[in-house]
């Protein structure tokens, strides 16, 4: 048998997750044609690559169909019910930081905390007859924070993708999204919430809970967390 | 699976089916009519009166034609629109079936499991409608060893309402009476023990809020900001509710006791709090009623606050029925009055209501124990 190892398929995560094995003497590659999902992988024995959209691995972590997965917090919290009992942190990568954070149209001056945009959002379906949209992809993190912070009067409405353009199209009042540096909150004039911070997220290997494993996988496992100094 | 573990959950289900068809059964021969409201709900109703909340409890899926549709996750908003719009007064229904829940906090409670319950519209005599569903549910639960719990929404409503402030801090604390974190924190604003923040300070002080501000997008428009600064500058006009409010106020949350102690603690809370009155009458009411129908008042529990985190449709006469020892389990029975949701649902017309459900699965899992 061998450890599948899930890693995302594409662009600066995949790159950063190789350099992060690579500098532990696990080197990790992708096949040389471009565009076949195929890697490999040397330094260690028994030790399979598999290349997945980052957005599946939780997933597949779950089902235990890979061992090992390099995912963001992000994902697994959404994703995951009960994540930590689906699957182990074994280490933070460093890198992939990205804030899930509640933003409102700067020029909201009324509004810059929970409790602003709770009063907001009672007042906005008081005038207008329905719930203050925010849009997301991430429901059940935003909904869990919002009851947890006792908001009510909002819907979700989903986005998968440009989110912060959705205030401008009028399909939402305000958005829960993922934001590294702010530039594009700036750049369609919203702002962040003081107390809006919902989770900060980085690239993390998770373990699943849930793979099969037989005694020499068990070997393979601990010789790679020897390798890349996990407990 | 194995055959027989598959043939042990085929008798389980039926065995649940059975009971629940019972006690259906008791309910009809009280005088209530049966109703078989459909699995599938349109979503946007229970949406518009949940919330978003709804999302994390019921199983929402869909078509190209019906839009979103939930399983059920209660038969209570069914019934009550059933009834707004072409029941007959005063009414009595039953029901039995599958209700729906995820449960994704808790994996291993049931996500899937049977209700029977039993609901009152009645205008003449809400005490006595209250003691009949009440008493009715205890006997149907037969002599299982349970604890009964038991409340009331509209002391703490009415509280609120006989506050010495204004209308629109009346109107905040009552919308947040069901989350209990989010009105102790409007409580502690309101009165005073937490401070106001310093943007809010700040923008209060500007001679020109809007002074460098960066361009407004999106529906919310200049108009609510202004009227949401407006209601803002209103607030920090206004006096402080008192320290002796908030105390009374803590006092009713507080009040964990038997009914005749309980009611003992309201009348002396009352003499600084006449707004409690009319709802405290309601309450001795319920209790001579109980009392009427054979309930041992004297023993039975009333706690001030409880309810307030269930549903959020109760507004008045809240109860539960727990197993004893067992506070991993949900209540076995639970029910209470919803006079508001009739009236959310009724489209302008009101009726005052009350009802409850018994789980047969936890009830036979109970006895089976005992």
């Amino acid at each position: 048998m061998t450890i599948k190892l899930g890693v995302p398929s594409k662009g600066r995560l995949m790159e950063k997750t190789f350099e992060w094995f690579a500098s532990r003497g696990v080197t990790l590659s992708r096949s040389a044609s471009e565009r076949e999902y195929a890697g490999a992988v040397e330094g260690i024995a028994n030790v399979e690559l598999v290349l997945l959209s980052a957005g599946e691995i939780p997933r597949e972590l779950a089902a235990g169909r890979i061992h090992l997965g390099v995912t963001g917090t992000d994902l697994v919290r959404e994703k995951l019910g009960q994540w930590d009992q689906q699957v182990q942190e074994l280490a933070e990568l460093g890198f992939g930081h990205a804030d899930l954070i509640i933003a409102v149209p700067a020029a909201w001056v009324d509004v810059d905390t929970l409790d602003d945009l709770d009063a907001a959002a009672a007042a906005f379906r008081k005038r207008r007859g329905f719930r203050m949209r925010i849009a997301t992809k991430y429901h059940r993190l935003v909904r869990d924070f919002l009851r947890n912070a006792g908001v009510a009067d909002y819907a979700l409405v989903d986005s998968q993708g440009a989110t912060e353009g959705t205030v401008k199209f009028e399909t939402a009042e305000a958005v829960a999204d993922i934001t590294s540096t702010g530039e594009t909150l700036r750049a369609n004039h919203l702002k962040m919430l003081r107390d809006g911070l919902i989770l900060r997220s980085q690239a993390t290997l998770y373990r699943s809970r849930a793979a099969e494993m037989d005694e020499p996988d068990r070997e393979t496992l601990k010789q790679l967390c020897r390798m890349i100094e996990v407990d | 699976m194995m055959p027989d573990t598959a043939a042990r959950r085929t008798a389980a289900r039926s065995a649940i089916r059975d009971e629940a068809t019972r006690l259906r059964a008791v309910f009809e021969a009280a005088g209530a009519q049966v109703v078989d409201p459909p699995v599938l709900q349109p979503a946007d109703t229970l949406l518009d009166l949940y919330g978003e909340d709804i999302r994390a409890r019921a199983y929402v899926t869909s078509d190209a034609v019906r839009g979103e549709q939930m399983l059920r996750p209660d038969f209570t908003v069914p019934v009550v629109q059933m009834h707004m719009a072409h029941g007959a007064e005063p009414a009595r229904y039953t029901y039995s079936g599958e209700v729906f829940r995820r449960q994704e906090d808790f994996p291993d409670r049931a996500n899937e499991y049977f209700q029977t319950g039993y609901e009152v519209f009645d205008r003449a005599d809400p005490a006595a409608a209250d003691a009949e569903v009440f008493a009715l549910i205890r006997q149907a639960l037969g002599d299982l060893p349970l604890r009964a719990a038991t409340g009331d929404i509209g002391i703490l409503a009415a509280a609120v309402e006989g506050l010495d402030t204004t209308d629109a801090r009346k109107a905040a604390l009552r919308r947040h009476i069901w989350r209990p974190r989010r009105f102790r924190a409007l409580l502690d604003r309101y009165s005073g023990r937490a401070a106001v923040p310093e943007t809010r300070l700040a923008l209060l002080a500007a001679a020109d809020p809007w002074a460098d501000c960066a361009p407004l997008v999106g529906l919310r428009d200049r108009a609510d900001i202004e009227a949401r600064i407006a209601a803002l500058r209103e607030d920090a006009a206004t006096p402080p509710i008192s320290e002796n409010e908030v105390a009374l106020l803590d006092a009713i949350l507080g009040i964990r006791e038997t009914l005749p102690f309980a009611l003992e603690h309201l009348r002396d809370i009352s003499v600084d709090m006449p707004a409690i009155i009319p709802a405290m009458s309601r309450l001795t009411a319920r209790v001579a009623a109980l009392s009427a129908r054979g309930i041992d008042v004297d023993a039975l529990e009333f706690e001030a606050s409880y309810g307030r985190t269930s549903m959020e449709y109760y507004d008045g006469f809240v109860f539960g029925f727990y197993a004893e020892g067992r506070s991993d389990l949900p209540p076995v029975a639970s029910g209470g009055r919803y006079d508001a949701l009739t009236r959310v649902l009724g489209q302008g017309a009101e009726i005052p209501a009350v009802g409850g459900v018994i789980r047969p699965g936890l009830l036979l899992d109970l006895r089976a124990a005992s």
